[in-house]
């Protein structure tokens, strides 16, 4: 996957920054309800299961399996030319929340439903890692 | 007992500019244009309206519409209603319950929108802050979506759509069936971009992929105008200029979570799936009752799963129910009657209503749904919000 320069980085804003500082660390965290015990993503001040605004950064396994996907033939920015087509998957992790991010190395004609993926980091930038896809096992 | 908000209002007028693609006019002198068109229409004139409801960013704010049209006596100014193109209907449902409630006699709601000429995204560059897009999109845009090359409607719907095609086995042939007929039908309203542009299903199939599974002939036209409605009470309806049109059922509806639109159990339980049932209930008429349907039409699947939502056809079914010329004019319920988004223009959902008024009042000449008496319009926005209304002559 050839990035260019100008591809978006995020934008940190609010609790996404602590997402994205793991990230930095090469580890998978979601959001736990430290009451309830549910997962969630996107990061959020409170658990919607149970009204808590207790909770930690819980380790992913960095596990899961396609839910649907995208493959973007005409790119949007110039810097995402050189990387078209490119597939973005949505992936039911193990732990139960649903993660966005682009599947590296994956012809699109291979892409299923249920096709188990795993995480990889990618270090965009010195300060800035985002988590990717790639097929698993 | 029937619902206390059920034919309480009704559409008086409505107005609509050229559509084109570049202009040399503003969107507001565009929205101003259409209102007084709309205000014309309706017999009205500007003081006799007292509530204004336009969505952020497709029309001129309520204040400076006032200001504009010389409307001295603004008491109801609502300026956003719900996402992009959910908005149009829902300020029908909003300007209803002000009618209904008597805090304002006469709403207009205009839509003034340059998605040709105005700001598109492909000429931002690298340099696009989604950032400081407002409302509930632009935070899981910018920070979850947009770095893994996501940014764009076409790139969430796909999602939605993927999901779609799989589960069901959904054939280009499905969502070429809208494409087909939304453009059979511009070429029958002197308003619409693309009349005289023809559009055959081999064009279609050969059209190149824009983001799988969408084709270019799956998405819809960016182009400049606008249009306006003027809503007023039934009782008031009967002295005006034109036959009233009746708000018999509206409602609104949020897929969960809204602001993540890859995050949901389910991506084919859209904001309408919760929204229609109870805009039927509320018109007390089923989907069999209806007419035609100007369902929104940002891309050719999402009319597919709004069906569906909408109850014409079960789940999964709406491939098969789209075949045979049924959502064609002299079809068993023809859709997008004027080309909607996909052929005549995109007014964000508002020239959707425009075109269920006068099919209704019957205005529609060689496009005309024999004996029209029930319609039902859609409104799709941001990341699924929905919308409808029913609408009764
Ligand atoms: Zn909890």
């Amino acid at each position: 996957m050839k990035k260019t320069s100008g591809w978006p980085l995020p934008a940190r804003m609010g609790l996404a920054a602590e997402f994205y500082q793991f990230c930095k660390l090469h580890e998978l965290r979601f959001q736990r309800c430290t009451d309830c015990g549910t997962w969630r993503h996107l990061p959020r001040p409170i658990c919607g299961s149970c009204g808590s605004f207790n909770y930690q950064w819980a380790r992913s396994s960095g596990k899961g399996k396609v839910y649907s996907w995208i493959t973007v033939a005409q790119p949007m920015l110039p810097a995402f030319s050189a990387a078209a087509p490119y597939t973005v998957p949505l992936v039911d992790m193990d732990e139960g929340v649903r993660m966005v991010a682009l599947i590296e190395d994956t012809p699109p004609e291979s892409m299923r439903i249920g096709m188990p993926v795993e995480v990889v980091f990618d270090d965009m930038t010195p300060e800035i890692t985002v988590p990717r896809f790639r097929r698993a096992g | 007992m029937a619902h206390f908000l059920k034919d309480k209002a009704c559409v008086a007028g409505v107005g609509e500019t050229r559509y084109t693609r570049g202009t040399d006019t503003t969107t507001l002198q565009d929205a101003l244009l259409a209102s007084s068109k709309a205000l014309a229409d309706a017999g009205l004139k500007p003081h006799d309206i007292d509530g204004i409801v336009s969505n952020a960013g497709l029309a001129p704010a309520p204040e400076t519409l006032a200001a504009n049209l010389g409307i001295e006596n603004l008491r109801f100014a609502v300026g956003n209603t719900v996402g992009g193109g959910a908005g149009a209907c829902a300020g029908l449902q909003i300007a209803a319950l002000a009618i209904a409630s008597g805090l304002a006699r006469n709403v207009l709601m205009p839509v003034g929108w340059h998605s040709y000429s105005g700001l598109r995204v492909r000429k931002l560059g690298s340099e696009v802050d989604l950032t400081t897009v407002p409302g509930p999109i632009g935070a899981t845009i910018a920070d979850f979506y947009m770095p893994q090359g996501a940014m764009v409607p076409a790139h969430f719907y796909g999602w939605m759509a993927t999901r779609y095609v799989q589960e069901y086995g959904v054939q280009p042939q499905a969502p070429a069936a809208v494409a087909l007929a939304a453009r059979k039908h511009a070429h029958l309203n002197p308003l619409a971009y693309m009349r005289g542009r023809p559009l055959t299903m081999e064009d279609y199939l050969n059209s190149r992929i824009i983001s799988y599974p969408f084709r270019l002939n799956d998405c819809c036209l960016e182009t400049d105008g606008a249009c306006a409605i003027v809503m007023t009470s039934a009782e008031q309806a009967r002295d005006l200029r034109k036959p009233p049109v009746f708000i018999s059922g509206c409602a609104e509806g949020h897929p969960y979570p809204d602001d993540d639109f890859g995050g949901r159990a389910d991506l084919l339980h859209i904001g309408l799936t919760d929204a229609a049932p109870k805009a039927f209930a509320m018109a007390e008429v089923t989907p069999a009752d209806l007419d035609f349907a100007e369902v929104y039409d940002c891309f050719t699947y999402v009319v597919l799963i709004e069906l569906e939502a909408l109850g014409v056809c079960k789940r999964g079914e709406a491939p098969d129910f789209v075949r045979d010329g049924r959502i064609e004019l002299g079809g068993e319920l023809p859709i997008l009657t004027h080309g909607g988004l996909l052929s005549e223009a995109h007014l964000a959902g508002a020239a959707h209503i425009v075109e269920a008024v006068r099919q209704l009042r019957r205005e529609c000449g060689e496009r005309q749904v024999r004996d029209a008496e029930v319609g039902v319009v859609t409104g799709w926005g941001d990341f699924g919000d929905g919308s409808i209304a029913i609408l009764r002559r």
